[in-house]
């Protein structure tokens, strides 16, 4: 197998370990990363929401927010899991074939 | 250290795209002269290494949640600028398609996580490794601690750019405008906690890999990669 495969397979495991990070914040109960609370949430902690957060919170509709389908967050946690699994895809095909492209075109005079 | 849309007034945003314009011509300069035809399929891998273990939260059991970045490691293979592009493409796309990190505030997070970060690690990798045989232990350890400094160095820019926001910006009533905590909260939050827990997932990431890639005699580790 050569070297580059054998990145790409721990990629692969990683991708099965991603779900690790909604369950363990999950089961430890642990808050958002700091600084990153949605604005319903910064109101129970600090009871307002400052202006410039109510106005620009929602400036950008992702079609995949929180690595989640729209409206996933009610959903159970296996199919949260999925979604996150699924996100991670997607992401990182988009990502890597974008770098791929980018690095093809920029290096073509090298070697 | 995804900063949110709302978290940082419109001119702290401003100043991040300003720096930030620069740098990207730059980075993107530099990696046309320099990325040869051999190493774009590592620097592919290396993004999606880098999107990835964003994704793996950590828990800080009764605190917060945070992950490492592997902006240092690409730094390390690849170069700083090659992995500055690496890590703008990912936070990008997380922008975009998975709300991760703000539109507005897109410059600030390239500029703590794709500039700062892989740069610091860069050049404590390079002090510390100095003139070390590439196969040699002291080559994945200053990766490893280049690694920790990198990311450490980035949430402290970040812990200070969100605790300035309270301090420039509140109302007469003393409302806050944007972040509503101050350094004092913000760089023990922030710079703590990847001290302390974050820190380390890209110290054991960089170490681990950069020994793997020895054992399995890669050109990446026997080219000294320039800034």
């Amino acid at each position: 197998m050569t070297i580059i495969k054998k990145l790409w397979l721990g990629i692969v495991v990683l991708i099965i370990l991603t779900p690790l990070g909604l369950i363990l914040p999950h089961y430890f109960h642990t808050q958002d990363a700091w600084g990153e609370w949605d604005p319903d949430q910064l109101k129970n902690m600090i009871g307002y929401i400052p202006q410039g957060i109510a106005r620009l919170a929602d400036i950008w509709k992702a079609p995949l927010p929180d690595y989640n389908f729209k409206g996933g967050g009610n959903m159970d946690m296996p199919h949260q899991c999925m979604a996150y699994v699924i996100s991670a895809i997607i992401g990182i095909a988009l990502i890597s074939g974008l770098v791929f492209f980018l690095g093809k075109v920029w290096s073509r005079n090298n070697d | 250290m995804h900063i949110p849309d709302g978290y940082l007034s419109p001119a702290t945003c401003l100043i991040g795209a300003a720096v930030m314009l620069p740098i990207w011509a730059i980075s993107s300069k530099k990696v046309k002269e320099t990325l040869k035809a051999r190493e774009v399929p590592y620097l592919a891998v290396g993004s999606a290494f880098s999107f990835v273990i964003m994704m793996v939260n950590i828990p800080i059991p009764g605190g917060s949640t945070g992950h490492g970045v592997g902006g240092v490691l690409l730094a390390v293979l690849l170069g700083p600028w090659a992995a500055c592009i690496a890590v703008c493409v990912a936070l990008v796309i997380q922008a975009l398609l998975f709300g991760d990190g703000g539109i507005t505030c897109l410059g600030i997070n390239c500029l703590n996580m794709a500039f700062i970060l892989p740069f610091a690690g860069y050049y404590i990798y390079r002090l510390i490794s100095a003139k070390s045989p590439p196969k040699s232990n002291r080559r994945w350890i200053a990766a490893a601690i280049g690694a920790y400094a990198g990311i450490c160095m980035a949430a402290l820019c970040a812990g200070i750019e969100l605790g300035v926001q309270a301090l420039l910006y509140h109302k007469p009533d003393g409302q806050a405008l944007y972040c509503p905590y101050g350094l004092s909260v913000s760089i023990p939050a922030m710079f703590g906690s990847h001290v302390m827990v974050f820190g380390w997932v890209d110290f054991v990431m960089a170490g681990m890999i950069v020994k793997f890639l020895q054992k399995q005699d890669s050109f990446l580790i026997k080219e000294e990669k320039s800034a």
